[in-house]
């Protein structure tokens, strides 16, 4: 089981690689500098020649090799997950992520085909990090933390709660930046911290509306992530497996709100552009470790005399498991 | 139930992928049985230039290095093609009849018009051509291009040209002022095309001149449009084999400002 752990944190690790390689497509604005797909100018992808990897080209196929590796990756993680792993909503899970690859694989180049409609290019933006969230879940899910059962229960409601709904609210957040991007709305509002020296825009556009959307969702997110982490440090100082991930996460709210003021104030520099993207998925992928680990423990049974476990690894298994193996 | 949902959907992705690659035909305009058509006896003309007051913007310096044939194109380096100015005159304007030639029917040229991609850019910047009319994109170059036409009126589309000397022809069938033509590759180059079902239209070069030949007598709208500064318009009246000059001047905000 530690093998396949260590595999699915290669997993996250890739697609992280692989977010930032698509938000340098869509911040270089290359995403249809290779129109033709799963092609490329009627190579096939993997012998199109290196010589020809200019301009745009470089980004766009270069986020399609990466994105063809993950796939793969994906599929060993599904198959290594069905067979070693007792859990049977750990082993649905692995081929969930397989599904959500696949359906990304094709998002990506229907949104080619289509000539980039904001609809499917926001779709496959949501799906990226969907898709992050679900290999964050299985390399927790599989890491002996998770596994030994050995975290003490937690009875805190409230932040179970607060824990969730910061992780919905995120990723909401995330849809609205993406919808804000794939709309060209990402200069819409060229002043920062004011809108065009207001506190609210003095004329309204679509462009403009999606815009301020943004960045009201960005204190509401930052808010969000204040709150859950302030009661974190008050009320579980102690619990390193809480504490890290809500600093780390209060961390990475104030890098992203910084990212994204620098992007509107560099005028949407690339590099800038995706940090704020990558960031943004690292934002998410916290919040939900924290809210997994805060599930977890909260699910937790005290471990009984002899430890069940099961026939294909030597996992500990909780309840709802137990219950499943009995059949 | 699944397997069905998974086939619905791939069937339904598929549907959309064929109609995006599809290849509608684009029908050139025919002419109506009793076509009123411009005698050409009693035509007159509408010429002027058109100037640029304050400020004018640099150009900036593109990023050619992305591409290293481009580089070696562009040895001393290259600049944007916004603002094209010589003594206050601006070229790469598109003057063109807006209004005014109601029910007129104009036969659609066979001949196509040229759009070159030539050293990393578009050759030329600014044209115009005829609804129904054939344009014949090339690519001299020894890279890769991607053609991209981001009509709204017309159909969009993007196609590779990653072979030197290849050609395509493509025809627009509704007026559009302008289709932007990109090229993603290489992301400093633009041309814009003015589609009209009228042959009122050219595009100012040197001096900042231009010339709208043979129009019969009317009352025009004409507009000029430039690709940072806007669009201008005015109103002229021509009668039977006259002549008259009509000058635009457009303000920089450098200068609107001051």
């Amino acid at each position: 089981m530690i093998w396949l752990n260590r595999y699915a944190k290669l997993v996250v690790a890739s697609t992280l690689l692989l977010i930032g390689a698509g938000g340098m497509v869509t911040s270089t604005g290359s995403g249809l500098s290779v129109p033709d797909w799963p092609n490329t100018y009627g190579w096939f992808m993997f012998t199109f020649p290196m010589n020809k990897w200019v301009g745009g080209i470089r980004y766009e196929h270069t986020h399609r090799l990466i994105a063809s590796t993950v796939g793969f990756l994906t599929i060993i993680l599904a198959v290594w997950t069905w067979r070693i792993d007792p859990r049977a909503w750990v082993r649905r899970l692995g081929f969930a992520a397989l599904g959500a690859v696949i359906l990304q694989g094709l998002l990506g180049g229907l949104t080619v085909l289509l000539l980039l409609p904001p609809a499917v290019s926001i779709g496959h933006a949501g799906l990226a990090q969907l898709f992050f969230c679900i290999t964050i879940t299985l390399a927790l899910v599989t890491s002996r933390w998770w596994t030994a059962a050995g975290a003490a229960p937690l009875n805190d409601p409230i932040l179970r709660r607060i824990a969730l709904a910061t992780t919905v609210l995120v990723y909401c957040q995330i849809l609205v930046g993406a919808t804000m991007r794939h709309i060209g709305a990402g200069l819409a509002i060229p002043t920062f911290p004011l809108a065009f020296g207001h506190v609210l825009p003095p004329d309204w556009t679509a462009a403009i509306a999606v815009h301020f959307a943004h960045r009201v969702g960005a204190v509401l997110v930052f808010a969000a992530i204040t709150l859950t982490s302030a009661h974190v440090w008050h009320w579980h100082r102690p619990q390193r497996d809480l504490i890290r991930p809500a600093t780390l996460l209060f961390i990475l709210v104030c890098s992203q709100a910084t990212l994204g003021a620098l992007v509107v104030m560099s005028g949407l520099q690339p590099i800038i552009n995706t940090a704020h993207v990558v960031n943004g998925a690292l934002v998410l992928g916290t919040s939900l470790l924290l809210t997994l680990r805060v599930v977890r423990r909260t699910l937790q049974q005290p471990v009984i005399g002899d430890v069940k476990t099961s026939r294909r690894a030597e996992v500990p298994l909780l309840e709802k498991d137990l219950r499943e193996v009995r059949g | 139930m699944h397997v069905n949902k998974l086939r619905l959907f791939f069937a339904v992705a598929l549907v959309i992928a064929a109609s995006a690659c599809g290849g509608q035909k684009e029908e050139a305009p025919t002419p109506p049985p009793n076509a009123k058509r411009v005698d050409q006896s009693k035509t007159g003309n509408v010429a002027g230039r058109v100037m640029v007051d304050g400020i004018v913007p640099a150009n900036p310096r593109l990023q050619i290095e992305g591409d290293p044939y481009c580089s070696q194109q562009n040895p001393t380096g290259a600049t944007g093609e916004n603002f094209i100015v010589d003594n206050g005159a601006l070229e790469n304007v598109f003057v063109y009849v807006k209004d005014g030639l109601g029910d007129y029917w104009f036969d659609v040229p066979n001949e196509p018009v040229k759009l070159d991609q030539h050293a990393c850019r578009y050759q030329p910047h600014v044209l115009g051509i005829r609804a129904g009319q054939k344009l014949a994109i090339s690519n001299s170059d020894d890279t890769l291009h991607n053609v991209h036409a981001l009509a709204t009126a017309n159909r969009e589309f993007n196609k590779g040209q990653h072979v030197k000397n290849m050609v395509d022809e493509k025809v627009f069938t509704k007026p559009e002022v302008m289709v932007h033509f990109k090229c993603d590759v290489h992301n400093w180059m633009h041309a814009f095309v003015g589609v009209l079902n009228h042959p009122y239209f050219a595009v100012t070069h040197d001096g900042g001149k231009f010339e709208l030949k043979d129009l019969p007598a009317g009352t025009y709208t004409v507009e000029a449009w430039h690709e940072k500064l806007g669009t201008q318009t005015q109103t002229v009246t021509l009668g039977e084999k006259d002549s008259k000059e009509l000058n635009f001047t457009f303000k920089t905000s450098a200068a609107s400002s001051n």
